[in-house]
């Protein structure tokens, strides 16, 4: 068996970084060394970083976004369009829309998608504070930005079903051709989708 | 051990970053998991939708390790589904309960009937036909969980024509009159379940999805504390309401 060649703390902080997702075992040791070489420049503010993001993040009371500020800073941002509702998966999603930064709304993270095979039923969700804010903010439009996916789809549907009462705008996103793609490499169902949803040129 | 087989997708979990146990319905080797390496890429992805058909060769050093699969696309049928409501809980309703079947416990027929049921949901215009195939496999898969309703005769007179009923207490079918100073308390038998030439009413798909339900959550879900799924009911009310 190999001998340790680091002391305890450096070895439990390999096993953390481990942990990460994209990072093994070898890869997280490179990153400590790394760490380590560079411990003024990157270890210490990195520590810092850590520590002051463990003490102060908060889930949004409002969305479901994760922030240091309880409402987030979208639902504090009075600029932003009150009127659009934005429904994601995830904080990951909420995260990549605003990235590409395309629409002015507010968002709605449900946690997660319904799920029979990991019993993740519409309890599990946030749905029904979904449906609060539909009916106390002005909102007229909602846009599911849910993944193209069976278990997505089935989430859009039944969150679309629960909100027709309210007679809001229910949208989704479109499917078809991503930006990039080839014919020859996209599967059947992403061509028939693109098909069906063809526009005039 | 390796074997090669058709498979009709019912699920997929998240193994680590970039694999899944994919849970197959296979012809020959029945209900199946494997673990799917890179299944979460964005080859795999769409592959391994519920409701689609794929080529499987699973590979394992023991019979009874979970083993790894590999597959090929056979027919991508969820970017049909994923349009109507009903179509998708049809289809998780359908997985739902090839899921009550014991794993690798091959059933033939089940995978035939689930597989053209698949097929058919993604059209608007097989609605009818799809909730008629699904009553039949509702009512075959009480037969392959041993649970099987004895259909063929009236259980009070042995008469086998214009059997109307069927008894909830013992599971046989009874004939119209027979069963008539009974029927607020017999569960209607609709006649496209005895002959798989007549069409079926929406009426007598509401009245066999009650039939094969009773059963079902008496016989198979009951025992194991859970009830049915939620996405049956769905697929139900949507049929109710489109009657």
């Amino acid at each position: 068996m190999a001998e340790k060649v680091a002391g305890p703390e450096i070895e439990k902080l390999v096993q953390l970084l481990a942990k990460l997702p994209g990072l093994g075992p070898r890869s997280a040791r490179r990153a400590v060394l790394h760490l380590i070489r560079k411990r003024e420049e990157l270890l210490a503010p990195l520590a810092d970083a850590m520590r002051i993001a463990e003490e102060r993040i908060v889930v949004c009371s409002v969305c479901g976004n994760i922030d240091t500020s309880d409402p987030c800073t979208i639902c504090r941002d009075a600029r932003r369009d009150a009127s659009i509702l934005v429904v994601v998966e995830t904080v990951a999603d909420l995260w990549a829309l605003e990235r590409a930064g395309l629409l002015n709304a507010r968002y709605h993270v449900l946690g997660g998608v319904l799920s029979p095979l990991d019993g993740v039923g519409p309890d599990d969700l946030a749905i029904a504070s979904l449906v609060a804010r539909v009916r106390a903010e002005e909102t007229r439009e909602v846009v599911l930005a849910v993944n193209a996916t069976v278990d997505g789809q089935t989430t859009a549907h039944y969150v679309a079903d629960v909100l027709s009462p309210s007679g809001v705008k229910v949208t989704r996103l479109a499917h078809g051709v991503p930006v990039g793609g080839e014919l020859d490499y996209l599967d059947e169902g992403t061509l028939a989708a693109a098909l069906e949803r063809r526009t005039v040129f | 051990m390796d074997w090669r087989d058709d498979g009709l997708v019912m699920g997929a979990r998240r193994h680590g970053e970039t694999s899944v146990i994919l849970e197959l319905m296979t012809r020959g080797h029945g209900r199946h998991l494997g673990l799917v390496r890179g299944g979460r890429s964005r080859r795999l992805r769409p592959v391994l939708q519920p409701g689609n058909l794929v080529a499987a060769q699973w590979r394992a050093r023991l019979e009874d390790h979970l083993g790894a699969l590999t597959v090929e696309p056979l027919a991508a049928r969820a970017a049909h589904l994923l349009d109507r409501a009903v179509a998708l809980n049809g289809v998780a309703s359908l997985c739902a309960l090839l899921r009550l079947l014991p794993e690798r416990d091959p059933h033939e027929d089940l995978f035939e009937m689930a597989d053209a049921i698949a097929a058919r949901l993604g059209d608007i215009r097989d609605f009818e036909i799809a909730a008629t195939m699904m009553a039949r496999f509702e009512l075959a898969l009480l037969g392959a969980l041993g649970f099987g309703l004895d259909l063929n005769a009236c259980a009070l007179t042995g008469a086998q024509d214009d059997l109307a009923y069927v008894s909830p207490k013992s599971g046989r079918a009874v004939s119209r009159a027979a069963g008539a100073p009974w029927r607020d308390r017999l569960l209607p038998y609709p006649d496209f379940l005895q002959h798989e030439s007549i069409a079926a009413a929406r009426g007598d798909l509401i009245a066999a999805f009650r039939l094969t339900g009773y059963f079902l959550t008496r016989d198979v879900l009951n025992p194991r504390g859970v009830t049915l799924p939620a996405a049956r009911d769905l697929y139900i009310d949507a049929l109710a309401r489109a009657a």
